[in-house]
């Protein structure tokens, strides 16, 4: 027994902090929304370069071979720098997918960055993220995983609030995908949740961290809002919904990497992302209160932690969905 | 990361769940908060001293086993998990004994420690007073130094065991001219010294759940200081720590209350209670707060084998045991109350989980309020300025 991260695990994690710290700026974000695909210029290659997007593949085919454990330590990082890109679709789900099912081509392209892709599963609803950047989309299709080449697909474009996430309804001839043979629909699921949840947490830190310091520096009656209790209590509460829901997304990440019962798995998985989903809620509204109207406006940046905790709450699976599944694991279902 | 446990844990967790089944009391004991149960309870302690695992945590030479701290956090799942009798050792053995081993003497150490585990000293708690309860650093209860003694007179309240305890741990001012936190010193007191009187305060559920204690000219020798004279407060302080954190809830008894909960639950389903419905499954969302309380006590396991990995890297626990009281206690809390509203109609009928509902009550108010320690999250964690 030994929770914690691995030196390697941290140092990952410190490089791709940089990466988005210096790549992925709110203005590099700000631009990205005004392009055809929504995308950062030039950080899925740097991605692709320090081994991000290869995390999940085996070292055999050129990947780093390592497991949801590193994973969850970056995607929680991803969503601390806002970061625009459909990395739990390509890293978590559609990498590994690919590997499983050993389609040499297809997963060599995905982890050189020569090529995006995305995931429709049936836990994630109807809308497939980021379809017009993608170049493959790994689908759910009958019990099965079916990869459809982009140039196959019909994308019928629908509005996020959040305009760093471009989704569409998307339609294909399964006739025309090639089945991933051996790529189990219940796992990609279970990651797709797992990486959303790391997500979660990563952007409930960013709020409170873009609160902490507003509520030090704005004064009202003489002296910063900060110090009030009202404020400092809503600011706890944040950082309780961080620090007990981080260590369930770390745990249900090994339970992923290292658990063969798909039950206790998916029971796992749930419990992070029901807690990280309720995490970013409270963080979401506890930190556009401490900002006061300020934090409405779209000038000012909280915004897009704001709309990423608002869509990443309910994606693959909203708290209510993951707490019945926790409910069934527990035989409470009846 | 690896979350299996080796097999030297699971060696340790076999051995602490056989010897807590076979030696599980066969009959329920009385109320701790009685004279009775206060001694069958005190027999308990020396049964687990006996087997070795009543303080398990504490060096060998003390009467523990040397623990790690994952054995002792799966020495308390085992515990709770089992079904033995709570611990009335709790004060002593989680408040006061880390404050003796940090700033006991030799002398203190052997003559208190090996006490403490066998159970023939029970400690209750003397910190708060009438117009002292958060505000800790405003007590007014004084010790004079008096040739070799030290001379108490006023008014400590709320001692949990405090009626039945051998020893209470207090808290006084020694230097009545210094403000507030200096001049206060951290005493031991014996509960037989001349001048102490205490007094039962009945709980609003009929238990005597703790004592005010009255000190008249009482005497105590000046070798029981526990720290240096004046430090009472950093003293205070460090044991405070231990409360809110690790040592005082572990998560075992709310993964044990949640897996009860979880019990209940399903029986409810089977039967149905509310409004005469039978049978009708489960309310769905009496089932959410279910899954709910599961989660939390999950939650609180894995944040503390979290926690505990970095302590055994040389970390420091610190302000950050703020976040652990506050989650215990409110999720304690949380669980009992949905334990109620499943029991419905028979709620108020007197139960297990009512007396852990009265219990929980006391939680996010004892050990420093949740106020409190919101307050600490916010300026010690968080960094917000004080004023």
């Amino acid at each position: 027994m030994h929770f914690a991260f691995t030196d390697e695990h941290d140092m990952f994690r410190d490089t791709v902090r940089e990466i988005f710290a210096s790549e992925c700026s709110t203005e590099a974000i700000r631009e990205s929304w005004d392009s055809v695909d929504g995308r950062v210029r030039g950080l899925w290659a740097t991605l692709a370069e320090v081994g991000v997007l290869a995390i999940m593949a085996p070292t055999e085919v050129g990947g780093l071979g390592m497991d949801e454990v590193a994973l969850v330590r970056v995607l929680e990082e991803a969503g601390y720098g806002g970061v625009p890109e459909p990395l739990v679709e390509h890293v978590a789900v559609a990498v590994p997918a690919l590997a499983t099912a050993g389609a040499a081509e297809l997963l060599d392209a995905a982890i050189s960055g020569e090529s995006t892709c995305t995931v429709a599963l049936a836990t994630g609803g109807p809308n497939v993220v980021a379809p017009v950047a993608a170049d493959l989309v790994v689908a759910e299709y009958s019990g099965s995983l079916l990869a459809v080449d982009s140039g196959a697909l019909t994308v019928v474009p629908k509005d996020s609030i959040d305009q760093s996430r471009r989704l569409a309804e998307i339609s294909y001839d399964p006739d025309a995908a090639t089945l991933l043979a051996g790529a189990d629909v219940a796992l990609a699921s279970d990651r797709a949740a797992l990486g959303t949840a790391a997500q979660c947490v990563g952007v409930a830190r960013r709020l409170l961290d873009f609160t902490v310091e507003y509520v030090k520096e704005r004064r009202q009656f003489g002296k910063p809002v900060g110090s009030y209790q009202a404020v400092k209590h809503h600011l706890a509460n944040v950082r309780l919904g961080i620090e007990f829901s981080a260590p369930l997304v770390y745990r249900a990440a090994w339970s992923v990497a290292h658990c063969d019962d798909a039950v206790v798995r998916g029971r796992d998985v749930s419990m992070a992302k029901a807690t990280a989903s309720d995490a970013v809620d409270r963080s979401c509204r506890a930190a556009l209160q401490c900002h006061g109207a300020i934090g409405c406006t779209y000038e000012y940046d909280l915004q897009i932690w704001l709309k990423r905790g608002w869509s990443l709450s309910g994606a693959y699976g909203a708290a209510s969905e993951h707490r019945d599944r926790v409910a069934g694991a527990l035989g409470l279902l009846g | 990361m690896d979350l299996e446990l080796s097999p030297r844990y699971v060696e340790f967790r076999d051995e602490c769940r056989s010897w807590l089944h076979d030696n599980r009391p066969t009959e329920p004991l009385a109320s701790m908060d009685s004279a009775a149960g206060f001694e069958e309870h005190r027999l308990w302690e020396r049964t687990l001293f006996e087997g070795g695992w009543s303080v398990p945590a504490w060096p060998a030479a003390y009467g523990g086993r040397d623990c790690d701290l994952v054995e002792w956090l799966i020495y308390e799942e085992e515990y709770w998990l089992s079904g033995v009798p709570g611990r009335v050792s709790a004060n002593g053995v989680s408040l006061l004994a880390p404050t003796i081993f940090n700033f006991g003497t030799q002398a203190q150490q052997d003559y208190f420690l090996p006490r403490m585990a066998n159970g023939e000293h029970i400690w209750a708690q003397g910190w708060s007073e009438p117009e002292a309860g958060s505000d800790l650093a405003g007590i007014k209860t004084t010790a004079v130094r008096d040739g070799d003694d030290y001379v108490i007179n006023g008014q400590k309240t709320w001692c949990s065991r405090g009626k039945y305890a051998d020893w209470i741990f207090c808290i006084v001012r020694t230097d009545p001219t210094a403000e507030r936190h200096a001049g206060l010193s951290y005493l031991l007191v014996p509960a037989d010294a001349p001048g102490m009187t205490r007094r039962t305060i009945r709980r609003l559920d009929q238990e005597s759940g703790f004592a005010e204690i009255f000190f008249d000219d009482c005497r105590v020798n000046a070798d029981n200081v526990l720290g240096e004279p004046g430090q009472g407060w950093a003293v205070a302080m460090a044991a405070a720590g231990s409360e809110r954190g690790l040592s005082l809830r572990s998560p075992g008894r709310f993964m044990a209350a949640a897996e009860r909960l979880r019990e209940l639950a399903t029986a409810n389903a089977a039967t149905g209670t509310a409004m005469g419905e039978t049978g009708g499954g489960l309310d769905a969302r009496l089932r959410d707060e279910v899954v709910d309380a599961w989660i939390r006590a999950e939650a609180y396991r894995w944040q503390t084998y979290f926690v505990a990995a970095e302590l055994m890297a040389g970390g420091d626990l610190g302000s950050e045991a703020s976040l652990m009281k506050v989650f215990w206690s409110e999720m304690d809390l949380e669980l009992h109350a949905t334990a109620l509203r499943l029991l419905g109609d028979e709620a108020e009928v007197p139960s297990d989980w009512l007396d852990g509902y009265v219990f929980a009550l006391g939680g996010p108010i004892y050990a420093g309020t949740n106020e409190i320690q919101r307050n600490i999250i916010a300026e010690r964690v968080l960094g917000l300025p004080r004023r």
